[in-house]
């Protein structure tokens, strides 16, 4: 029973209602395996085990009375350090909200709670999630189990780490420009964003409103889905989640893949990626081919106009979201002689050196004389790029790529070049701009570091991307790789 | 294009943000970097877009206008989040002088 940390999310629901293990046994395996790493690995903030014993508890009372409340009841996970978790301290990874505590659960956390999940701990994760290497977090880097020398991705670096090193079976994240799909590539684990809307966003700490997204780490695409499945929802306080009578089920489900028609953008295998990310990339598309899938060559020329659009409209957005940091009504505040100088001394003190970059740039892209230059013409590049892409997604099912053009890079390595450290999205980004659901699944490694492709689906098309992946999983077996830790 | 100091001293002022002495340099050539690599959007034929507005279209979405309590712990522990407190209400340093 000492490996039970190795459990999918799957195999741990079966296990707790044959009564083969208890949520007890289930919830200290991992407590266990959580001390046994977290030094060299750190990839919480707060650990939750007085909580988390007493939920597992309350889970094995239902479990024995046959009254269990769903394939995550007594399942051990974790959650990104932006979430609310009401009593728990939030920090978005900021030295602005130390000791900030949670006074409300974030709307994804409630359900997680209600379906029984226990919530082991809060993950590392870039400042305000803005960082694509978890280096930005001003509590120390997290590192990556496969080799503690590497950054883990980011900005959810330490969901990723913490599912990668066993520390829990499954996690939530958030996405706004591949922060959950990037890490889950760099630490060998699968990484959900659903389509923009799925997912409420109450309660995680606002970045990019027309681009976050709450999403899942899983060790397979099935446990990716069975989280969804208890988050997703349209809430009456996120106006902009969806309504569920727009989710699209697949049509593949428990069927070969024949008749699917997979993309390949060209645009996504061009300049500055590592070729053998490349080659591994390919060998997955010929597994989907054999499991009956029609792969395309495509183009969506746009593509390259993703980051840019992105680094116009997340800053814009990030400078609106966070002047509700001012030192008055929640976190920190450096006693000043006046208001204004209250204000300025305590974001400068208060948020770190990424942050203040993306403040400053949103402040000039919106300011009078710009706005039109910067934020009004990179909104008609996101509309044209939707159109493309809609028009793209008429011919095909699902797209290929990879996650990211690089495996994981060295701690420090980019940490002082702001575009170096962005193109690292480049990928990813797109499928934000145009609110697009995109999975990360591992396929292969490059100089012993984890692959991860990303397959990209129509707006509400969750199911079918997931359903792909998991069918990939069947015939391949790169997700059951764990580190040597 | 690069952002002069002056510049820098005035983004900062609309971002409410002190910025030190030896930081300008520095800020002036990451955010100049930044705004030279998305400048490239300025190329993209955009004649007849109308900019995004919502991504996945929904639009409109309306509530009733009235009041809801909140359970009196959440109640306390938000006016507890402040870093001054009087009473119920969060205290502030002087907004006109």
């Amino acid at each position: 029973m000492s490996e039970l940390y190795k459990l999918t999310i799957a195999e741990a629901s079966k296990g707790l209602r044959a009564k083969t293990f208890t949520s007890l046994q289930l919830t200290q395996a991992c407590l266990e395996r959580l001390r046994a790493v977290e030094p060299q690995v750190h990839a919480t903030l707060q650990i939750l085990d007085a909580q988390a014993i007493e939920d597992a508890n309350a889970a094995d009372a239902r479990l024995a009375s046959g009254a269990a409340l769903g394939p995550l009841d007594g399942v051990p996970v974790m959650v990104k350090d932006n979430l609310q978790l009401r009593g728990s301290r939030t920090t978005a990874g900021s030295k602005i909200l130390e000791n900030y505590e949670s006074p409300f659960d974030a709307t994804a956390v409630a359900k997680l709670k209600a379906a029984g999940a226990v919530v082991l701990a809060k993950t590392n994760l870039d400042e305000f999630a803005m960082g694509s290497s978890t280096e930005t977090s001003a509590f120390g880097v997290t590192r990556n189990p496969w080799n503690l020398t590497k950054i883990p991705g980011g900005s959810s670096g330490g969901s990723a780490a913490a599912l990668s090193a066993g520390m829990c079976l499954g996690a939530l994240g958030s996405d706004t420009g591949g922060s959950i799909r990037q890490p889950a590539a760099m630490c060998g684990v699968t990484g959900f964003k659903p389509t923009y809307g799925r997912v409420s966003r109450y309660g995680l700490m606002s970045m990019a409103s027309s681009l976050d997204q709450i999403g899942t780490f899983g060790r397979t695409a099935e446990d990716a889905k069975l989280l969804l499945d208890a988050i997703e929802g349209n809430d009456a306080l996120d106006s902009t989640s969806a309504e569920t009578s727009r989710y699209v089920a697949s049509a593949y489900e428990g069927k070969s893949l024949k008749g699917l028609r997979v993309g390949l953008p060209e645009e996504f295998f061009a300049d500055g990626i590592d070729p053998e990310i490349k080659e591994r990339v390919l060998e997955a598309a010929k597994e989907l081919e054999k499991l009956g899938a029609e792969l395309v060559n495509v183009k969506l020329p746009s593509a390259r106009y993703g980051l840019p659009v992105y680094y116009v409209i997340m800053p814009c957005e990030v400078s609106a979201n966070l002047s509700r940091y001012d030192g008055m009504r929640f976190g920190l505040s450096v006693p000043a002689p006046s208001l204004k100088e209250t204000y300025f001394t305590t974001r400068h003190d208060g948020f770190g050196k990424e942050v203040r970059r993306r403040i400053m740039l949103g402040a000039h892209a919106l300011s009078s004389g710009w706005y039109d230059a910067y934020y009004l013409q990179a909104q008609k590049v996101r509309a044209k790029m939707k159109a493309e892409f809609d028009a793209l997604m008429q011919d095909v099912d699902l797209l290929l790529s990879p996650t990211s053009p690089s495996v994981a890079w060295d701690l420090g390595e980019k940490f002082d070049d702001p575009i170096a450290m962005y193109l690292t999205d480049i990928y990813t980004v797109t499928v934000n701009v145009v609110g697009a659901p995109a999975v990360s699944v591992p396929c292969g490694f490059v100089r012993d570091l984890p692959v991860g492709m990303q397959l990209i689906g129509r707006q509400f098309e969750d199911a079918l991307v997931l359903d792909a992946a998991s069918r990939y999983q069947t015939v391949t077996d790169w997700h059951t790789k764990q580190p040597m830790l | 294009m690069s952002l002069s100091r002056e510049e820098i001293l005035k983004i900062a002022n609309l971002a409410h943000l002190k910025v030190a002495e030896d930081e300008i340099e520095t800020l002036q050539a990451k955010l100049s970097s930044v705004l030279e690599y998305v400048g490239q959007l300025s190329e993209v034929d955009v004649t007849g877009i109308e900019p995004a507005a919502h991504i996945t279209g929904v639009s409109n979405v309306l509530r009733d206008d009235v009041v809801k309590t909140t359970p009196v712990e959440v109640r306390e522990s938000l006016l507890n989040a402040a870093p001054s407190r009087e009473g119920d209400l969060v205290k502030v340093k002087a907004v006109f002088q």
